[in-house]
């Protein structure tokens, strides 16, 4: 079993320019762990201190928002797209 | 050299999770914290440049507050956009219940009737100065329709992303000014994210991707001119559509900075959001008094706000609460009654989103959550003439008649059901 996994631009600092890899995950816990161990660096930035996926990171699989099928719980099937698209959101924070 | 009211107060993108700050450039995801950039200013060079004198000594039209507006030195907007309408709503204030009601009429707005040309004004603004020759974004329509226009008016090739399912007036209001149009199999949500990717692989500037920082603060400017209009003051409460959940926390932000720099008294200004029950996930958030978005699969007719997705969503529903505001959402029904009552009480044809938010206005003041004395802005953010699909089924033409004044009489008396006399003032052809 194995995923497709393609990583946005502003990811790619931390991977030294790969934006796609492989992946034997069985779950999104399971991935971002594995992202963590191919990519040291990615891995620190792409958690929150509890050490799970920052809230602004939405995850897609095959066109669709993993909380859709499940969130975590979702078991990634073979051939299963999976895209990290971080949350475009205007800051409105008074400087 | 530049005039006091066209001179810039210094501004740059930040992250305010990891601190890291990145000058001025098209990019609106921090790689540190993958967060949102925001636009920072030095508000302290604000201090003598953003002044009522100023403001007022300035242009009709949103410029006149750019000294506080993210506009790169050098570009002179030429478009009159914004400075709408605030008109008080007395005959709708008085069928919902308010002895203060103001409507922000951005449904004229120029040049393409919604609020998103004050947005796309801004963002196409630093487009030029990035050296974009294409332009770009995700819409639900009017900012389809707000891109297409000012990129032509600015020489720039644009081109639009939109879910198949939209309307025909804003496919067509976006197809007229020569933009490439390509229609997506999917919902907003579906176009918002391929955006998202083709933004990473082609040098283009989409308004609200890689230019989305500059472009959200062009929504300021509505809050902005609320306070000068009702005399700089700011109203006790303001009900917004909410849609990404950007505009309500930029209005926010305008009054935050009016205060900060002495232009209003403080105030505190409560904030309450309108969205429709089949797409509702800010507006459940805040019932639920958490910051966590549940994303949605939209089913609305007011699809100028089906996000289900909505990026602004957590911060959105976090300010609202903070404020002592409130969130609703009315079924697709309502938002009918809700445009319809606009238009029969003020003479203003709103879209969905504004039928939306009229029928929202009644209810919190149906639920004590607005009172009747309080000053309360209500912000229409689109135009009836795109979203006529919506409604065309609840008006009858009715038979023509022949251009002779007794079958004009016979006419009145079919619809009224009774005989009548004719008024005198007709009779004489008054």
């Amino acid at each position: 079993m194995s995923i497709r996994v393609m990583l946005p631009a502003a990811f790619a600092r931390h991977t030294a320019g790969t934006k796609q890899v492989q992946s034997e995950a069985a779950n999104l816990p399971a991935l971002v762990e594995d992202l963590g161990t191919k990519f040291p660096e990615l891995g620190t930035h792409m958690k929150d201190a509890d050490g799970t996926l920052r809230k602004f990171i939405n995850v897609y699989v095959n066109d669709e928002d993993i909380r859709f099928l499940g969130g975590d719980s979702y078991e990634f099937q073979d051939k299963d797209e999976v895209m990290f698209i971080p949350s475009i959101a205007g800051g409105c924070e008074l400087a | 050299m530049a005039s006091a009211s066209s001179a810039c107060t210094p501004y740059e993108l930040y992250s305010k999770e990891s601190g890291k700050s990145y000058g001025n450039q098209p990019l609106s995801i921090c790689d540190e914290s993958f967060t949102p950039l925001e636009v920072r200013y030095d508000l302290q060079a604000a201090r003598p440049l953003f002044t009522r004198k100023n403001i007022e000594a300035g242009p009709l039209n949103m410029w006149r507050y750019r000294s506080l507006l993210p506009i790169p030195e050098g570009f002179e907007p030429d478009l009159p956009v914004g400075l709408t309408p605030l008109v008080r709503a007395k005959n709708l204030g008085k069928r919902v219940g308010s002895q203060s009601l103001y409507v922000k009429n951005d449904a004229v707005c120029f040049p393409t009737l919604s609020f998103k040309d004050r947005v796309v004004a801004v963002a196409l603004a630093n487009a030029r100065a990035f050296g974009f020759e294409t332009v770009g974004c995700s819409s639900t329509g009017n900012l389809a329709n707000s891109v297409a226009a000012q990129s032509a008016r600015l020489g720039l090739k644009a081109c639009i992303l939109v879910p198949a399912d939209l309307e025909p007036a804003k496919i067509l209001n976006t197809l007229v000014y020569g933009a490439r149009l390509v229609r997506i199999d999917g919902n907003y949500d579906h176009v918002n994210r391929l955006c998202s990717l083709i933004a990473d692989q082609y040098h283009w500037g989409f308004v609200n991707v890689n230019l989305r920082p500059y472009y959200a603060e062009g929504s300021k400017s509505v809050g902005f001119e609320i306070a000068e209009q009702l005399g700089w003051r700011l109203p006790d409460n303001v009900v917004v559509p909410m849609a990404g959940g950007s505009l309500i926390r930029k209005i926010k932000k305008a009054f935050d900075e009016l205060i900060y720099l002495g232009l209003v008294e403080n105030k505190h200004v409560r904030f309450f959001g309108a969205q429709a029950t089949g797409c509702s996930p800010i507006a459940q958030a805040v019932k639920n008094n958490t910051e966590t978005i549940t994303p949605q699969r939209p089913n609305t007719i007011a699809r100028s706000l089906a996000i289900g997705n909505p990026a602004d969503g957590p911060f959105a529903s976090r300010m609202i609460r903070e404020t002592g505001g409130w969130a609703e959402d009315v079924s697709d029904v309502e938002v009918v009654s809700g445009i319809q009552e606009l238009a029969e009480t003020e003479g203003i044809f709103t879209e969905t989103a504004g039928g939306v938010t009229t029928a929202v206005t009644a209810r919190l003041l149906s639920q004590g959550r607005i009172k009747a004395d309080e000053t309360t802005v209500l912000c229409i953010t689109g135009n009836g003439l795109k979203t006529t699909d919506c409604i065309s089924n609840r008006f009858e033409l009715g038979r023509a008649v022949r251009p002779r004044l007794t079958d004009f009489e016979e006419y009145l008396n079919e619809l009224d059901g009774a005989v009548q006399e004719p008024e005198l003032a007709l009779a004489e052809g008054d």
